[in-house]
């Protein structure tokens, strides 16, 4: 085999993968950040930025779950808001052991519940995904209030204090990263994956193969739950505290990050790699906007204008494509 | 035909009646006269942003506009800045807020049309920008006023005690009949709607149709937030944000399919009042706010399932 076919195949591999349009992104918004600021790849800065992001990522994981099994979910920000209060509540009143697993266990529970009810409407009842949600959205929200009317609540500082060390050495964001991958890896091996991709691309025809579809999609409502409810705790880990409105940010940015990362919303396509880039792109584009020399005032509008510029990148290319070919 | 297109219109306003009358029977003088206006009163505002969301939910393809909101909210400050309470500058601070509206609406309608973003996306980008862009005007403060001219067509009884904004909203009732139902530009969005191939091959220029769609979408949103500013007076950063999903919620709720392709006007108007009886009949109940939440989303799911509901795989 020669070099030059080997390259092609290399660049071949490389464009097909969902995000290869995020990994420019990703090394263009590096780039700027080393640019405006010399000492980013201080490895203690680079991993404190993004820990800031563990909840939003684990959330965006579960919706790409979600959207790859053709649906959306609206109500995971509402999730993550009343996993944490429930988690926080119940660690707060008596910092034991026992007390810890009970919070945990009742936290993490109550999001694949949450899920679970989302499942039970888009799936077996077959309601429509994005007003399904919605509607949910408010009940979990509710809950949150129900269970915490006010932020508040401290969890044990010595369980807070673990989130920002290094365990082994390597970042705890990093940690993250590695188990959700190696969770993702495994599902994907198991017969759930295929089923999956089947469910989200053509339901019909996944539906006579045999692909049992409404548990399929059922399912990935459930681990999406999963998933904002350790969003939840990750959320309680790093402010140290209960807030019943604290996820409400993360439902939308989610959906940003999922599409930066590749995954079409159609269904059918993508993965969580990708969306792990999309929310390491987005923690970047906040990070260029902070340290730039824009007055505050204009922040959020440059912000968003990066966001819908990296939005609008892969159809421009084929905007510009197209153009020259004509 | 017939029947998916009045089913729907008809179940919202029995719930409406029946909401109404369980207000009437657990919260004395729910249902009066002047209660039932300001109920009438307060679907319009959420009413006039739903006109725009129906006609982008029946253009189909994953069509829906998230970026309402933020636009409601532009609008009310373009209007409360530049009109600074005048009745002289109203005129000309709705032309402007108009036309800002119908511009970031046709900037959705570009990016979703000629870049392939998917309209929830390109919307939900476009309310970052569009929050961006407030924060550049006010500054974090805003300065100015609502006209009188304005808050009197809002509460000010015109005729039979029934404010002018209720009849504004009729009109537009009117004019999305005859928009839908009508026009040429009618019948090609419910083609594109049904199925974009078909329109196309037929002649119909899918992306101008869509751009139109959007841009309207956003001209009514800032005139949905013009409407709200004759109500509040004043202008916060997040005025509008409580509009966004309720706004698709009234679509849905009042028949129009989230597929495209079918729908009417009248369905959201019946599901604006619906949605709004059943805030209002939560608030009159002086329950907990998380209370408040809980029953307003396992309502929402009820109707959900009384015509949300997708076809079964099998058949």
């Amino acid at each position: 085999m020669s070099a030059a076919s080997l390259g092609g195949r290399l660049r071949r591999v490389a464009l097909r993968q969902s995000y290869a349009f995020a990994l420019v992104l990703l090394v263009v918004t590096v780039a700027v950040n080393y640019y405006l600021q010399p000492n980013f790849f201080q490895p203690g800065l680079l991993s404190g930025n993004l820990l800031l992001f563990v909840p939003l990522m684990l959330v965006a994981v579960g919706q790409t779950v979600v959207v790859i099994g053709g649906g959306i979910d609206l109500s995971l920000g509402a999730i993550v808001s009343m996993a944490n209060v429930i988690i926080v509540t119940l660690m707060a009143q008596e910092p034991s052991a026992s007390r810890i697993l009970l919070a945990l266990g009742a936290g993490l529970g109550a999001g694949i519940l949450a899920g679970a009810l989302n499942g039970f409407c888009v799936a077996v009842l077959r309601f429509q995904p994005i007003v399904t949600t919605f509607a949910t959205s408010f009940v979990f929200s509710g809950l949150a209030l129900y269970v915490l009317p006010e932020p508040g609540g401290t969890i044990p500082p010595g369980l807070q204090g673990f989130y920002y060390t290094n365990p082994l050495g390597l970042p705890m964001v990093l940690w993250v990263v590695i188990v959700v991958l190696l969770l993702w890896n495994l599902l994907r091996s198991t017969r759930y994956g295929p089923y999956l991709y089947a469910t989200g691309g053509r339901d019909l025809s996944a539906f006579v193969s045999g692909v049992p579809v409404s548990s399929v999609r059922f399912l990935s409502y459930c681990i999406a739950g999963l998933m904002a409810a350790l969003a939840a705790l990750a959320l309680a880990l790093s402010t140290g505290t209960g807030n019943p409105i604290g996820g409400t940010e993360l439902m939308l940015q989610s959906i940003v990050a999922v599409v930066l990362g590749g995954t079409r919303l159609s269904g059918g396509q993508g993965g969580v790699v990708g969306s792990i880039i999309g929310v390491v792109i987005l923690s970047l584009i906040q990070s260029i906007v902070s340290f730039s020399p824009a007055p505050s005032s204009w922040q959020t509008l440059i912000n968003g204008l990066i966001v819908v510029a990296a939005l609008a990148g892969p159809g421009l290319f084929a905007l510009l494509r197209r153009g020259v070919r004509t | 035909m017939k029947r998916i297109g009045l089913n729907p219109i008809v179940i919202a306003l029995i719930l409406a009646v029946i909401l109404f009358a369980v207000g009437g029977i657990v919260q004395p003088g729910f249902a009066s006269y002047g209660q039932a206006m300001n109920i009438l009163r307060l679907a319009a505002f959420l009413g006039i942003v739903a006109a725009g969301q129906t006609l982008v939910i029946i253009s189909g393809g994953e069509g829906i506009d998230l970026s309402v909101g933020a636009v409601i909210t532009l609008g009310a400050i373009l209007v409360f800045r530049i009109g600074d309470g005048q009745n002289d500058q109203a005129l000309l601070a709705l032309a402007i807020a108009l036309g800002v509206g119908l511009l970031i609406g046709a900037t959705n309608g570009l990016g979703i049309t000629l870049l392939g973003i998917p309209p929830l996306v390109m919307t939900l980008g476009m309310t970052g920008v569009v929050q961006g862009l407030i924060l550049v005007i006010t500054g974090g403060r805003v300065e100015g006023g609502a006209a009188p001219a304005l808050t009197g067509l809002v509460t000010n009884p015109l005729i039979l005690g029934i404010p002018g904004v209720i009849f504004l909203w009729l009109l537009l009732g009117a004019l999305m009949w005859a928009l839908l139902r009508r026009t040429a530009y009618g019948r090609r969005l419910f083609a594109i709607g049904t199925n974009r191939v078909t329109a196309k091959l037929s002649g119909v220029r899918v992306p101008s149709v869509l751009v139109l769609t959007y841009a309207l979408s956003g001209m009514l949103a800032a005139l949905g937030g013009v409407v709200l500013l004759g109500y509040t007076e004043q202008v916060f950063l997040n005025l509008g944000d409580p509009y966004t999903l309720p706004s698709v919620a009234a679509v849905v709720v009042g028949g129009t399919l989230l597929a495209g392709g079918v729908g009417s006007y009248f369905g959201t108007m019946a599901g604006a009042l619906v949605l709004t009886l059943l805030t209002s009949l939560l608030t009159a109940l002086d329950l907990p706010e998380s209370m408040r939440l809980i029953v307003y989303g396992a309502t929402l799911l009820l109707l959900l399932s009384l015509y949300g509901r997708q076809k079964a795989l099998r058949q």
